[in-house]
């Protein structure tokens, strides 16, 4: 069941999503666009807006945001321009934001999420490209800029290419909210055109939350930012539909306002007031010309878009994978690994349950990312194929797993396998030995299986696998146990 | 060697190409003109009323060894562009590394740029030697030069009147003979309108074919820079060396720029040139509408054919480049906030600070300009203003190419005033404005115009003329220029009573 609100209410919200494209260069200059550099490194006359200064578009940038319309079913704008922003604010380096304004360059798309096995259309106003603004530190007791200390400003981020994707108000609850962000970040990740990671900022959303009474118009909207994770968004859209509900009821008004979501406390609060609203003056920007997208080129873009992940999905769920796993291995980006690993002819099912079981479990633990890892979907294919010819037991698979990512994909399961003789028993006669031995061994837990107590050959089953060091085929074990305790 | 001085830049290129001088002759006969006639070395406030000021800083050092350089060169039998080792003065809204860029403004005094414009880069690679930087209306706003925190530029024809502006500085150093060649900036008719009243060649080239990158901006969609040079020959030599696509300035033209010299000296015979009926008449001096009648008769006895072509918006030009312009201006000079160059004034908070340092740092011309751009841009007032000019701007650019069906190129006078006294203009920015009404139509549509001298007043003081050429055709302007010259033959060099001192023997 989705988040509902209270009876004769309805919850109206909207989201704003930016992401940071991953282009080499910045929007306008050749700067690096590296995340993580020392500050005011990746900088040059054109981003720190040293007088004179001229920018001019990336042409990738513009590419990278015709394919993320055309994913999002965008109509892509023929012509289009540049506005700029006014507004001050000591981290914008021109005092100017460019941004687009009248003509954006994509609009009317949208994105089809599921809901609890529902598909919910979720209407998209526009796709724009903006630049960012460099990062302000404020050193002192707020940790704001009012009432800083100082303030140290890097503008390393100043003129990486943004987009900014506004949704029309189809959301009415939490979870639509979450699966939007969801889905739009997966369908980033399958373009490529963004890191599209909210802990480093690569992605953020921003809510505009209204309520109104079923029925009347939309009421009051305010704007939370700060919404740092896909569960803070749903928390804070919940939190603050109950506060303007109530809000309401109390027979107060809501106030038009930007508001700070804090994790910590699971509040919304006043960031500032927009009683005196800001006018950014647009105006064309004068030093930019028109962006042209011509309908070949987009035709071109539209052709060479990879695999969407709503298509994957169904794709996965149709060669046999749980919808939810389909869902993981879609969203975490390992459906490469996936595909490679299953184009061998490996069962679908089981080489997702590895990667979205043991594998991502594994690399969590060590703390290992995939690309660090060295692992890819031969590696995966390989161990399932051991496990399923009967060479390793899931247990010992797990064992080559762990010698897999320790080595950083330089060996192959099966070199793993020779080197540590981590082999599985399965020969019947060397294994008959042991069983017999066992079985010799221990007679009371024998008579107390023949008096019924079925369980207790497990314990067995254990004594096989000590003496096997592990390496004992348990389906055959316990066959065998079976066989010598009856003939017994 | 004094009477180098006197020399243009295309005689100077044959002297020192047969050897006769060497460039650090020329450079050095030109720093010894500017430290005799200009007071640049004197401090700041300590000039005397016979001082020109035209500069504001020297790059003397830099520039002799530049000049030794080009003679090493051309003494080792290396190729040199064709005005190599000519000296030349910059104006101070381009950006140089080695000099502070001021921009004529208190906010970037002493500010030293970490980079070079895209016409600083093609001046050295054209090896002409930069002599340093000229004073200017603060920003680029003005027409007097009145308007630079850093005092008046005196005009060699009559040193108690302004050189025009924005581009005085730049117009005054040619005309004084401390430079045979200038850098300016024209948004409104800051190249043309200065070269009218100090009786020296000034072009603006066609929008966008002169790179921006590193031009301070003032009004982007207008501002150009281009040519000041006592002959019309030079000028167009120093077109051709800064003009060019720049993959820096989105703006810049990609295509390919006409030949100048190809038809240079072709003349008007037969060419078809309008009289702008609403730039004349009324407004317009009397000595400055005798030389713009008798520059149509002599084109008419060139063999061109005269007539009257009308550009029926000209008239709203003047309003339309004063929204358009200032609510550029509000935006471009957001960036000086005191944060990371300039000035400086500490205060509380950040918003404190930005608002100190900038009513400290701006003087009242461009505050004027900031706040009526802001207001123009403003929600409420943008369709009334800013849109409606835009819309004024596109009806001139069609009344220009509707112009230009019927004739080859038109002509006004530059100015509707030879240069005028100091201050007599300065309380009334309206009257200040007026001198542009002219000039701004050309600015609004893109296209090339030139102001070429074509006469002086009674009073001897300098008048121009105007030639707009449709876009791209900047080798027509040149050309019809050019054959006005050669037909008034007048003597650049500055006379009458109270002009600049000139060297013994010319």
């Amino acid at each position: 069941m989705v988040t509902t609100v209270k009876d004769g209410w309805e919850l109206v919200v909207g989201l704003e999503v930016h992401v940071e494209l991953n282009t080499v260069t910045k929007m306008w200059c050749g700067c690096s666009t590296d995340f993580g550099a020392p500050p005011n490194t990746n900088v040059c006359p054109v981003c720190t807006g040293q007088p004179g200064a001229l920018p001019v578009v990336n042409r990738e940038a513009v590419t990278s945001a015709v394919r993320l319309g055309l994913a999002l079913n965008c109509d892509i704008v023929e012509v289009c321009r540049f506005h700029r922003k006014n507004y001050f604010y000591p981290d914008l380096a021109k005092n100017y934001q460019i941004s687009q304004y009248d003509i954006p360059l994509c609009q009317d798309g949208w994105i089809d999420v599921d809901v609890e096995g529902e598909t919910r259309r979720v209407r998209l106003e526009r796709l724009h490209m903006e630049e960012d603004t460099g990062k302000s530190t404020h050193l002192g007791l707020t940790g704001r800029l009012h009432g800083a200390d100082k303030s140290l400003i890097d503008y390393n981020r100043c003129g990486v290419p943004l987009l900014e994707i506004v949704s029309r108000p189809d959301i009415h609850d939490p979870e639509t909210a979450q699966a939007y962000l969801r889905e739009l970040q997966a369908i980033v990740q399958a373009l490529g055109v963004s890191d599209a990671r909210m802990e480093e900022g690569s992605i953020r959303c921003d809510a505009n939350v209204s309520v109104r009474r079923i029925g009347e118009s939309l009421g009051t909207r305010t704007e939370t930012k700060n919404l740092n994770s896909v569960r803070s968004l749903g928390r804070a859209i919940a939190f603050e539909a109950e506060r303007q509900i109530a809000t309401i009821e109390d027979g107060e008004t809501i106030v038009m306002e930007t508001r700070h979501w804090d994790e910590g406390r699971g509040v919304t609060e006043t960031l500032r007031r927009k009683e005196t609203v800001t006018d950014y003056r647009y105006f064309p920007d004068p030093d930019l010309v028109e962006i042209h997208s011509p309908a070949d080129w987009v035709e071109e873009q539209r052709g060479t878009l990879p695999e969407l992940p709503a298509v994957s999905r169904h794709r996965l769920i149709e060669a046999g994978v749980d919808p939810a796993q389909a869902l993981t291995v879609v969203g975490t980006g390992v459906l490469a690994i996936y595909d490679d690993a299953t184009t061998g002819g490996a069962d679908a099912q089981t080489v997702a349950n590895w990667l979205t079981g043991d594998v991502s479990g594994q690399l969590s633990t060590a703390g290992v990312t995939w690309e660090e890892s060295g692992l890819t979907g031969a590696h995966v294919a390989e161990l399932v194929s051991l496990v399923a010819e009967g060479t390793l037991s899931n247990k010992l698979a797990k064992q080559v797993l762990e010698a897999m990512i320790d080595a950083r994909g330089t060996a192959t399961p099966a070199q793993i396998v020779e080197e540590r003789g981590l082999k599985q028993v399965s020969d019947e006669g060397e294994l008959r030995g042991i069983v017999e031995r066992v079985v010799a061994d221990n007679a009371a837990t024998v008579d107390a299986i023949r008096g019924g107590n079925d369980k207790a050959i497990g314990a067995l089953v254990g004594q096989v696998m000590q003496a096997t060091r592990g390496q004992a085929d348990p389906r055959k074990t316990n066959e065998l146990l079976r066989e010598v305790i009856a003939a017994g | 060697m004094s009477e180098l001085v006197t020399k243009s830049a295309a005689d100077l290129v044959a002297l020192m190409e047969s050897g006769e001088v060497s460039s650090r002759e020329v450079v050095d006969a030109h720093l010894a003109r500017i430290e005799e006639v200009d007071g640049h070395a004197r401090p700041d406030g300590d000039l005397t009323e016979s001082d020109v000021h035209a500069f504001l800083a020297l790059t003397a050092e830099q520039a002799r060894r530049h000049a030794d350089d080009v003679d090493q060169r051309r003494a080792t039998g290396h190729p040199l562009g064709p005005l190599a080792g000519v000296p030349l003065a910059l104006k101070d809204v381009i950006t140089m590394r080695g000099a502070p860029t001021t921009v004529g403004s208190r906010m970037l005094q002493g500010w030293e740029p970490p980079y070079d414009a895209t016409v600083t880069t093609r001046l050295r690679a054209a090896d002409i030697v930069v002599l340093g930087k000229t004073n200017m209306d603060e920003f680029a706003m003005g027409s007097s030069t009145e308007n630079s925190a850093y005092g008046n530029t005196r005009n060699p024809w009559d040193l108690g009147r302004v050189p025009g502006g924005s581009s005085g500085g730049s117009a005054a150093a040619v005309a004084g003979l401390m430079a045979p060649l200038a850098i300016g900036t024209d948004t409104g008719g800051s190249i043309r309108q200065p070269a009218a009243v100090c009786g020296v060649v000034g072009a603006k080239p066609t929008y966008g074919a002169v790179s921006r990158y590193g031009l301070v901006a003032f009004a982007s969609s207008l501002d150009q820079a281009g040519p000041f040079a006592r002959t019309v020959e030079d000028a167009a030599l120093l077109q051709a060396a800064i003009h060019g696509h720049d993959p820096l300035d989105s703006t810049s033209i990609t295509q390919e720029l006409p030949d100048l010299f190809a038809d240079l000296r072709a003349g008007v015979d037969g060419l078809r040139i309008g009289v702008v009926t609403e730039l004349q008449g009324d407004g317009y001096e009397l000595g400055v509408e005798a030389a713009f009648r008798d520059s149509l008769a002599r084109y008419e006895a060139m063999g061109a054919v005269i007539s009257e072509v009308s550009l029926p918006h000209a008239p709203f030009g003047l309003p339309a480049y004063y929204l358009i312009a200032p609510s550029e201006c509000s935006s471009n000079l957001a960036r000086f906030d005191g944060v990371r160059y300039g000035n400086r004034v500490d205060a509380p908070t950040a918003e404190e600070m930005n608002a100190a340092t900038r009513a400290a740092g701006f003087g009242p011309e461009v505050k004027r300009r900031i706040m009526i751009g802001t207001h123009a841009l403003s929600s409420g007032y943008y369709d009334a203003y800013y849109l409606q000019a835009s819309k004024v701007r596109r009806l001139i650019a069609d009344d220009f190419v509707a112009a230009f069906d019927q004739v080859d190129v038109v002509v006004s006078p530059t100015s509707p005033t030879v240069a005028f006294p100091f201050g007599s203009k300065t309380a009334d920015p309206i009257a200040m404005y007026l001198n542009d009404v002219a000039t701004v139509p050309a600015s609004l549509a893109g296209v090339p115009a030139i102001s070429v001298p074509n006469g002086r007043d009674d009073a001897g003081l300098p008048v121009g003329l105007q030639i707009m050429a449709p876009l791209l055709r900047d080798d027509l302007m040149y050309r019809v220029a050019w054959a006005l010259e050669q037909d008034l033959g007048l003597s650049p060099i500055p006379t009458g009573g109270n002009a600049v001192a000139v060297p013994q023997g010319v």
